[in-house]
């Protein structure tokens, strides 16, 4: 009961906070020369809703979403449009709950007239999203990690997925990881799919490598205190320890392994290592931790794209470079936006043909869809968390250490997912 | 199951108690308030987070830990005073409910000041160098960290205990939980003790939000879950029982220990489990004695 108050009065403040930095945004634009564009252009706007989990633990990365897509939609705006049509993003509050998404995403194409969805912070909630969308002949691009979404069953052609998922994250931490170290593995899993789906990925990866697991422990969801689960993963003496776990739940673990010692006794990985995370966390819970990621601002100096999508966020921002979670808000409805400006149209079957053809690099590199289930083929950076005296200042919390570059090979066959 | 040698269970029964101080840290504040204010105070929760994120604070301004662990639970107690004598003490007297609707308001409002502050995604707080890494204590390692909160937790119940049952402060105290009216004919100002309660309550809550925060993430809602748990040590310990509170932890952490260990899927309801027992078996709590610490 006290959590859902907590809820209820946190809506107003965030969407009121998202507005705002809308509104920012809109007077960013009006001062440039395309202003007259917009104000043409404005009865008959292309449409994306955008469902993120504003409220709930996970608010500052889905503001981050938000903020990072409506980039998208401005530079969209400011580069005339599609013919002049501007094109306008729909943020609305998810709250983490499959229901609630489901209920928003109707009102979204319902009532506001959407054209396309973007958005979901959550392997589930996105599932709700997709099935109300493909229902209604919607495209759909989600930005969160699942492994589900690939599969058959929750596919339709209107669904396309542009964050990584598990399997190939994990695989990518575990390619890098298990020839580099020895064979004794241990997995500490939350016990959801997401979980589940972060271990068989790395337990794909390691058949390769011959690695033996040694240990395997569950824990629940949102588990606050890890000493219980940690003394027989150290009983089993592992070489390498998968966190398979996200969120608050990692950074909780890991500063309690810490404190365990165990990382003088094995190496840590994470499939899933988020900036945010790393930056509430401190650097002495994550340093020597490696996992995987789908952008870190680091990679600017190798990537032109990355270097442009940085400089316009921290332009907006006081400096401070993008987040992980913030640049898929980016690429999903950058992606969207570069598909239905190549189509010429809002018509939903043109626009997810011109999605399936396109070849796009937003923000981290060639990227494009698979013709099979939609899964954006991209690359995985292996990143590792730096020590608190070798960061140049407090943006600066991982080292680049690996780019495993775009290839199908990283996903699971067509095959396999049950696409004839 | 594989792998369960002799040695892991003495250390998984040794981890269950050393998690179990930690329940009685999160559980002693609660426990005090009620068993002597019969105040329920459903901002603990809310105390615990400010006593993080004070200690957060603090360390960004002196960049001791030591000065912070004994500075957040006084400027929380601080806080717990003002909230007792202009909050709480004009609804004594009206029922159960009436403190307990209040505290559970001000959770809600502490909480959200603290989220405008300080935002939502948490902010880092390091084990302090001092007492990091992990010591081998013959059975495994166990961290350092865990075993000096065992002994400050042992340390503050002891003195808790010295101060209510042996020191004539703790008399009038022990004397006002029972009687008030006749506490007050002699001559005795009972709000000033109760304000003197509340503060100390409250400030061991603080307290224990600085000592979780180099183990638990220091976010705006770390509280919630606080407050469950230090409920559940508070009711099978029987509530207002300092004693109680003690033992209670203690097998509480024990039990989730084990769950853990062996049915992993049951590991954070074995404590609701207990509880159902407990309250099936001996409805008042292990230790419960109505309005008397220990």
């Amino acid at each position: 009961m006290r959590h859902d108050k907590g809820k209820t009065r946190r809506t107003t403040v965030s969407r009121r906070d998202v507005l705002k930095s809308a509104a920012a945004g809109a007077v960013v634009l009006g001062t440039s020369p395309f202003s007259f564009n917009i104000a043409r252009a404005a009865g008959d706007p292309i449409k994306i809703g955008f469902p993120v989990p504003l409220t709930g633990p996970y608010g500052s990365e889905a503001k981050e979403q938000a903020r990072c897509a409506q980039m998208a939609v401005d530079e969209f705006n400011a580069a005339g449009g599609m013919n002049g049509r501007m094109a306008e993003l729909l943020v609305r509050d998810d709250k983490l709950k499959s229901g609630e998404a489901a209920k928003r995403a109707q009102e979204l194409i319902e009532n506001d007239g959407v054209h396309f969805v973007s958005g979901s912070l959550s392997a589930s909630v996105q599932l709700a999203v997709n099935t109300i969308c493909k229902d209604r002949g919607i495209p759909y691009v989600s930005i969160s990690q699942s492994d589900a979404i690939n599969e058959e069953k929750h596919f339709s052609k209107y669904t396309f997925h542009e964050a990584m998922n598990p399997h190939m994250t994990a695989g990518a931490v575990g390619r890098y990881v298990f020839p580099r170290e020895n064979k004794r593995v241990a997995f500490l899993i939350a016990d959801y799919a997401y979980g589940h789906e972060m271990a068989r990925g790395f337990k794909r990866a390691g058949e390769e490598f011959g690695i033996e697991v040694v240990a395997e422990v569950k824990h629940p969801l949102a588990t606050k205190d890890y000493s219980t689960f940690l003394p027989r993963i150290q009983a089993a003496k592992p070489d390498v320890l998968c966190l398979c776990n996200f969120g608050y739940d990692q950074m909780n673990s890991l500063k309690q392994a810490t404190n365990f010692g165990m990382k003088e006794r094995m190496r840590m990985v994470a499939p899933a290592l988020l900036y945010n995370q790393r930056r509430a966390g401190g650097a002495d819970a994550y340093s020597g931790v490696v996992g995987g990621t789908n952008f870190y601002w680091g990679i600017e100096d190798t990537v032109p794209t990355a270097k442009a999508f940085n400089d316009a966020y921290r332009k907006l921002n006081d400096g401070s470079p993008p987040s992980d979670y913030g640049a898929y808000g980016y690429a999903g409805v950058g992606g969207l936006l570069k598909a239905v400006s190549a189509a010429g149209t809002t018509d939903a079957d043109a626009v997810v043909a011109a999605l399936e053809n396109l070849k796009y690099d937003l923000y981290k590199g060639q990227q494009y869809y698979r013709q099979c289930d939609h899964q954006s083929v991209q690359p995985v950076y292996i990143i590792e968390s730096k020590d608190a005296g070798d960061q140049a200042d407090e943006y600066d919390v991982f080292n680049v250490v690996y780019e495993e570059t775009a290839d199908e090979k990283m996903l699971r066959t067509c095959g396999e997912l049950g696409h004839g | 199951m594989s792998g369960i040698t002799p040695d892991l269970l003495a250390l998984q029964l040794f981890t269950g108690l050393a998690l179990g101080s930690v329940f009685v840290l999160l559980a002693v504040g609660l426990s005090l308030i009620f068993g002597l204010l019969t105040v329920v105070n459903f901002a603990h929760g809310a105390f615990y987070m400010v006593g993080a994120y004070v200690g957060v604070f603090l360390l960004g301004l002196t960049g001791n830990f030591w000065i912070s662990l004994v500075f957040a639970p006084i400027l929380v107690g601080t806080l717990g005073l003002a909230v007792e004598r202009f909050l709480v003490r004009p609804l004594y007297g009206r029922g159960i409910d009436y403190p307990l609707l209040l505290t559970f308001g001000l959770g809600l409002v502490l909480v959200e000041l603290v989220r405008i502050l300080y935002g939502l995604e948490g902010v880092p707080f390091d084990t302090p160098p001092l007492l990091r890494g992990a010591v081998d204590i013959g059975i495994g390692y166990f961290p350092l960290y865990r075993l000096f909160l065992i002994a400050v937790t042992a340390l503050l119940v002891l003195a808790l205990w010295l101060f209510i049952e042996r020191t004539s402060y703790g008399l009038i105290i022990r004397a006002g939980a029972r009687d008030p009216e006749i506490v007050r004919v002699l001559g005795v100002d009972i709000s000033r003790v109760w304000l003197i309660v509340f503060a100390i309550g409250t400030g061991v809550a603080g307290l224990a939000g600085i000592l979780s925060a180099p183990m638990r993430s220091v976010i705006p809602d770390m509280g919630s879950t606080v407050l469950v748990e230090a409920f559940v040590v508070t009711v099978v310990g029987g509530m207002g029982s300092l004693i109680g509170a003690v033992v209670a932890g203690l097998l509480v952490g024990v039990v989730v220990a084990f769950t853990s260990l062996f049915w992993p899927d049951f590991s954070d309801l074995s404590m609701f489990v207990l509880m159902a027992a407990v309250l099936l078996i001996r409805p008042q709590g292990l230790f419960g004695q109505k309005g008397l610490m220990g």
